[in-house]
C-alpha cells in the first residue's frame, strides 16, 4: 500500500524539482514558463478569483454527472429490456461517440447562449457514453441462473429487476460512472472555451490572451484536482454502495 | 394435512423435450411418464447428458415442455413457477445480500415484510447452524454452509414439492456425506415431497423411496427401484445387504445403458 503510492509521489516531486530548476537556472520567461513556486503563489495570490470561477466549473460537472447518470440509466434499461430499442437506438448512442464534441459545441452555443445549457450538454455528451455502456454490459451479463431462481421461486420481471438484475449490474455501472466522473470536468471546459463569461475555462482562455502563464496553470492544476477528486469519490461511493465486494474472505 | 390417498403431487404424461439448434432438432427428452406420491422422495438418476435437469426445469415451470403434460396435485398446471420449490447444484446464493437475506427471499417475494420474514427465518437458521453466520456474505462462507443456505431457501420457499438438482454434486466427498446425513435426518420430521437429480447412486438409494433410472438422450425411464429399505434411516444403512443389492442393481440398470456406447467407441 505504501509502496505503491510512494514511487509515483517520488517520480512527481522529481519532475516539479527538476522544472523548477531548469525554469530558474534557463530563465525561461515567466509568460512562456513559470516555475512551479510561482505557479502556487498564483494558487494563493488568485485564490478568490480561482474559487469564483471553480464554482461555476463545479455547477456545471454536478448537474452534467447527474443528468448523464439519469439519461445513462433510462437508455440501458430500455436497451436491454426491448430488442427493438436495442437494435434502433444502440448503433446510433455508439455512432453519437465518433462526432467531435469539439465541433459541436459553438452549435450549441448558437443554440442555447452563453449560460449553463451548453455546458451541462457538452458534459452530458461526454460522460453518458461510459455509464450507458458499463450498465448494459452489466444488465446483460447477470448469471442467468440466478434470474431463473427469482423466476422459479414465482417473482415478478419487476422483482427480477430489482433483486437480480440491478445489484448485478451495479459493479458496472460504478466503472462507468468512475470513468464519466474522470473526464466530466473535460467536457465542462471545452463548453466554456467556446463561449462562457465564468468558470475554469474561461478563465484559462483569459488569462492566456492576457500571459498570465502562472494564472493559467493555477486553473489547470485545479481541474486536474477536481477530476482526480471527483475519480476518487466515485470509488468511494462505489464501496460505500456494494460492501459485499470488499468483505475479507474466509473460506473454511 | 393431505394424506396417503391423495393426489399424486406431480404427474408427468408423456411429456417430451426437444430443442432447436438452427435446422437440427434435438430429443433431449421423453416421453416420460412419471408419478410421485404426496411426500414421497424420489431420486433419478441417469448418465450425464440425459436430460435430468431439463426434467426438473419442466416440472419447475422454467421450460414448457415440448409436448405431454404436467399435473401437479391432480390437476393440469400449465404455468407452474412459483408453485415449486427449486434447488439448483449451484448455490445461487445473491453475492450482495447478508446471509439472512439470501434465506428470506422466497419470503421477500411473497411480499412478507422483512422484519416479519426474518423473525420467521431465526429458528431455522439455529437448526441449520447457520445462526452465527446470518450477517455474513455468501463470500465469507464455505461451500457447505452456503449449500445449507441454499437449501434453507428452498425450504422457506413453503412449497409442498421440493426439487433438487444436485444439490450436493459441488462439495467435497466428506462435506457431502454430512450433509446426506443431516438431510435424511431432517427429511423424518419434514412434510414434503422431493424429487432428486443425482448421479449419484449411494446418495440416491439413501434418501429415497423410489429411485428413477434414466437412459441417455434422448432421456427415458429405463427402470423404477423401489428401496424398500425401513425408515427412519441412517447414514450405517449403506452396509446393509439389502442397500447393495439395490445398488448392485441401479447401477446395473446404468451399466446396461452406457455399454453399448463403449462397444460401439471400440476397435
Amino acid at each position: 500500500m505504501g509502496h505503491d503510492r510512494l514511487l509515483p509521489t517520488l517520480l512527481l516531486l522529481l519532475g516539479i524539482g527538476v522544472w523548477e530548476l531548469l525554469a530558474r537556472l534557463l530563465a525561461v520567461p515567466l509568460w512562456v514558463l513559470p516555475p512551479p513556486s510561482r505557479i502556487l503563489a498564483a494558487l494563493v495570490r488568485d485564490h478568490a478569483l480561482l474559487r469564483h470561477h471553480l464554482a461555476v466549473t463545479l455547477e456545471e460537472v454536478a448537474v452534467g454527472l447527474v443528468l448523464s447518470t439519469m439519461l445513462a440509466v433510462v437508455l440501458a434499461v430500455a436497451i436491454v429490456s426491448s430488442r427493438v430499442v436495442e437494435r434502433s437506438l444502440y448503433p446510433l448512442i455508439v455512432a453519437s461517440q465518433a462526432i467531435p464534441i469539439v465541433a459541436l459545441a459553438p452549435l450549441l452555443l448558437i443554440w442555447f447562449g452563453y449560460g449553463l445549457a451548453p455546458k451541462v450538454i457538452v458534459v452530458v455528451l461526454i460522460c453518458f457514453f461510459p455509464i450507458a455502456v458499463n450498465l448494459v454490459d452489466g444488465l446483460r451479463g447477470v448469471d442467468p441462473e440466478l434470474v431463473d431462481l427469482v423466476r422459479s421461486l414465482g417473482g415478478s420481471r419487476w422483482q427480477t429487476l430489482w433483486i437480480v438484475r440491478v445489484p448485478a449490474a451495479l459493479p458496472a455501472f460504478f466503472s462507468g460512472l468512475r470513468v464519466a466522473a474522470a473526464v466530466s470536468v473535460i467536457g465542462a471546459l471545452i463548453g466554456e472555451w467556446v463561449g462562457s463569461s465564468a468558470g475554469l475555462g474561461y478563465l484559462m482562455i483569459r488569462a492566456a490572451s492576457q500571459f498570465h502563464t502562472d494564472r493559467v496553470f493555477a486553473a489547470v492544476l485545479l481541474s486536474a484536482l477536481v477530476s482526480i477528486a471527483l475519480f476518487w469519490s466515485a470509488g468511494l461511493l462505489e464501496r460505500a454502495a456494494l460492501p459485499w465486494r470488499t468483505v475479507p474472505r474466509t473460506e473454511s | 394435512m393431505t394424506s396417503r390417498a391423495a393426489p399424486p403431487r406431480v404427474e408427468l404424461r408423456r411429456v417430451t423435450k426437444v430443442f432447436r439448434r438452427g435446422r437440427e432438432r434435438i430429443v433431449a427428452l421423453g416421453p416420460i411418464d412419471l408419478l410421485v406420491l404426496n411426500r414421497e422422495f424420489v431420486s433419478i438418476v441417469g448418465p450425464s447428458g440425459c436430460g435430468k435437469s431439463t426434467l426438473l426445469n419442466i416440472v419447475a415451470g422454467l421450460e414448457q415442455p415440448t409436448s405431454g403434460e404436467v399435473l401437479l396435485d391432480g390437476q393440469p398446471a400449465p404455468e407452474r413457477l412459483g408453485r415449486v420449490a427449486y434447488m439448483h447444484q449451484r448455490d445461487l446464493l445473491l453475492p450482495w445480500r447478508r446471509l439472512v437475506d439470501n434465506v428470506v427471499l422466497p419470503l421477500e417475494l411473497r411480499g412478507v415484510p422483512k422484519h416479519e420474514a426474518r423473525r420467521r427465518a431465526l429458528p431455522w437458521l439455529a437448526r441449520f447452524g447457520l445462526a452465527e453466520f446470518a450477517e455474513a456474505y455468501p463470500a465469507q462462507l464455505s461451500g457447505g454452509m452456503r449449500q445449507r443456505a441454499a437449501f434453507l431457501r428452498t425450504l422457506l420457499a413453503e412449497r409442498p414439492l421440493l426439487l433438487l438438482d444436485e444439490p450436493f454434486g459441488a462439495l467435497d466427498a466428506l462435506t457431502r456425506a454430512g450433509l446426506q446425513e443431516w438431510l435424511l435426518a431432517l427429511w423424518e420430521e419434514l412434510d414434503r415431497t422431493v424429487i432428486l437429480v443425482t448421479h449419484d447412486v449411494e446418495e440416491a438409494i439413501l434418501l429415497s423411496d423410489r429411485v428413477v433410472v434414466l437412459g441417455p438422450r434422448p432421456g427415458r425411464i429405463v427402470v423404477e427401484v423401489p428401496v424398500d429399505l425401513p425408515r427412519p434411516r441412517a447414514y450405517d444403512v449403506v452396509t446393509h445387504p439389502r442397500f447393495v443389492e439395490l445398488k448392485a442393481r441401479v447401477l446395473g440398470a446404468l451399466r446396461n445403458q452406457t455399454l453399448p456406447e463403449v462397444h460401439r467407441d471400440g476397435p
